[in-house]
């Protein structure tokens, strides 16, 4: 794996006013919203195939952004450089950088555990782990080294009603989580992955493997949630980005097409290409 | 037209004939065991040491074998796992996915899985000498874990692999460790994968004779230390089926009664106990 510095970017190691110093991208504005993420040039290959070509991108705080483009375009690729689980798998090659609150999460001195408790990750099939209801929240705080069993039970619930799932499973707490219904599932993942007190939620397209009902209060919960977290999420529904995002971003064969503020890229796109995805022709 | 009835009609007839051939073996070989070993059966068989040599003695019973099976089934088998576990955690959590690396380790597996029991004796022996160490117990485990290590890795590792990439993701992405995720996620998602590995192993441990004729040996008393020599089923029955007087030569069915018995009983116990931990695992 490759990382490399770029100069240009400050180096200030101070989160906030980091934040505020980073140049607006293509001179798109964020209309003066703090930037949470921060992609720089990022290059992505797997062995001759390169699947993101000098990413470049903003993600704003506390803002729903989702990530749209058609299958194989490099979506999921870009949203699991964000906790660096892209690295699990041989012969990838990383380069640029990914600045979370001002720091390079791809630098030398990062404690790769530590930077994945700031994010959630929501896939596209929820999977509980296989243990009880209970154990799948206290999971991630146990490994934290929160043993006391009063504050477990006081955040395994706090969580569980988080994620409206309080009151279906607050009498089977101990049962196993399998025994959920899939939408239930994506639930505990979201109560699971905010009980290791994150900053960033990230989506892979969390609603693909659930029901429309199910897939509503997922939308619902990312709509309450977006005041206190920052989420990105990938989707292949349109009508999803329209509903729910705040922000946009359009990639194509593992570039960035365009992005910007939700209505402005759906309602006048500045791309030929991204005309068409929007209108539907290309998809 | 004819032509594809007749195919389908002598590929059912081929079904079935397969299907007979399996289960009338395992009948057979059954019955043969139950009527020739059953009248040899006495409590003396499983109670008392050897009297008369295990060659020629009619008196006593094979309480040596079943206790130096059973010492170094156990022992070969925990040897064996304690080898595995790392081997196949590093294969799958650690080692990158389609890693060079890992497709190695499994090639040498299944080439060591296919070298002959005898050789692995052989292999025992020359190590023994070399490092001055007499004919037992001690030896005798240490070449049975290693000649049941491939087998038990690499159904290990067949399990975990069958494992969604998604939940090692999942336990990765809450900040836990490769080794917290191995331990408390996969090795847990894998129990019952896990527990048929340890039974395959455990049963070639107690059943193989080869491996055992130069290192454990063989002796009329029942082992008080690890490295005394000690006495095995399966080269009970050889002792025993090559003796010329019929009383000891039926006194070997009763032997291997004994030895697919012990096999059955711990094979059936294992899965009923497995059960209870089954509950949790995701489908």
């Amino acid at each position: 794996m490759q990382t490399s510095i770029n100069e240009p970017m400050e180096k200030t190691g101070n989160a906030s006013q980091h934040a505020t110093l980073i140049q607006p991208l293509n001179g798109q504005s964020l209309n003066g919203v703090k930037t949470h993420i921060s992609v720089r040039n990022l290059n992505i290959s797997y062995g001759n195939s390169q699947i993101l070509k000098n990413v470049s991108i903003d993600i704003p705080d506390k803002k729903i952004t989702a990530i749209i483009g058609p299958s194989g375009c490099g979506k999921t690729t870009l949203l699991k450089t964000f906790n660096r689980l892209i690295e699990s798998s041989d012969g990838i090659k990383i380069e640029g950088e990914v600045l979370v609150d001002g720091e390079n999460i791809y630098g030398k001195n990062v404690e790769v555990t530590n930077m994945r408790k700031k994010m959630g990750l929501l896939s596209q099939r929820p999977m509980p782990l296989p243990m009880s209801i209970y154990d799948n929240i206290a999971y991630g705080m146990r490994i934290h080294g929160i043993r006391k069993k009063s504050i477990l039970n006081e955040r395994v619930t706090y969580y569980l009603k988080q994620a409206s799932l309080w009151n279906e499973v607050k009498d089977r707490l101990h049962q196993p989580a399998t025994k959920l219904s899939i939408g239930q599932q994506q639930r505990l993942c979201l109560a699971r992955g905010l009980a290791v007190e994150p900053e960033i939620i990230l989506g892979d397209e969390p609603t693909s493997a659930l029901d429309p009902i199910s897939s509503q209060r997922i939308e619902e919960k990312f709509v309450e949630l977006k005041d206190q977290y920052t989420i990105v999420m990938v989707t292949h529904i349109l009508r999803q980005a329209r509903r729910i995002a705040d922000y946009i971003v359009f990639m194509y064969l593992g570039e960035i097409v365009e992005h910007g503020p939700a209505h402005e890229l759906l309602e006048n796109p500045r791309e030929e290409m991204t005309k068409e995805y929007v209108k539907g022709v290309i998809s | 037209m004819f032509w594809r009835k007749f195919e389908e009609r002598l590929f059912n007839f081929l079904i079935r004939l397969a299907t007979i051939i399996i289960i009338g073996c395992l009948f057979v070989i059954v019955l043969t065991i139950v009527v020739k070993g059953l009248p040899a059966m006495s409590w003396d068989m499983i109670s008392k040491s050897p009297s008369g040599g295990f060659y020629l003695g009619k008196e006593g019973g094979v309480l040596n074998a079943i206790v130096g099976s059973l010492y170094l089934g156990i022992g070969a088998s925990l040897f064996a796992l304690l080898l595995s576990i790392p081997v196949v955690v590093y294969m799958n959590v650690y080692a990158p996915t389609h890693s060079k690396f890992a497709q190695y380790i499994r090639i040498s597996l299944d080439i060591l899985y296919g070298i002959p029991s005898i050789v692995y004796g052989a292999f025992g022996f020359l190590i023994m000498i070399y490092l001055g160490l007499k004919v037992s117990l001690l030896a005798g485990i240490v070449t049975v874990g290693l000649l049941v290590l491939p087998i038990m890795a690499r159904t290990m590792d067949e399990v975990i692999r069958t494992i969604p990439k998604e939940l090692t993701e999942a336990s990765l992405s809450l900040g836990a460790t490769k080794w917290e995720t191995a331990m408390k996620v996969l090795l847990r998602q894998a129990f019952p994968g896990i527990l048929t590995a340890i039974l395959l192993g455990f049963g070639r441990a107690i059943g193989d004779a080869a491996s055992v004729i130069f290192t454990t040996g063989f002796t009329d008393n029942v082992p008080e230390s690890i490295l005394q020599p000690a006495a095995t089923l399966p080269l009970a029955i050889f002792f025993q089926l090559g003796s010329p007087i019929q009383e000891v030569v039926n006194r070997a069915y009763a032997s291997a009664l004994i030895l697919t018995i012990m096999i059955l009983v711990i094979s059936i116990s294992s899965r009923l106990l497995s059960r209870r931990f089954n509950k949790n695992i995701i489908k």
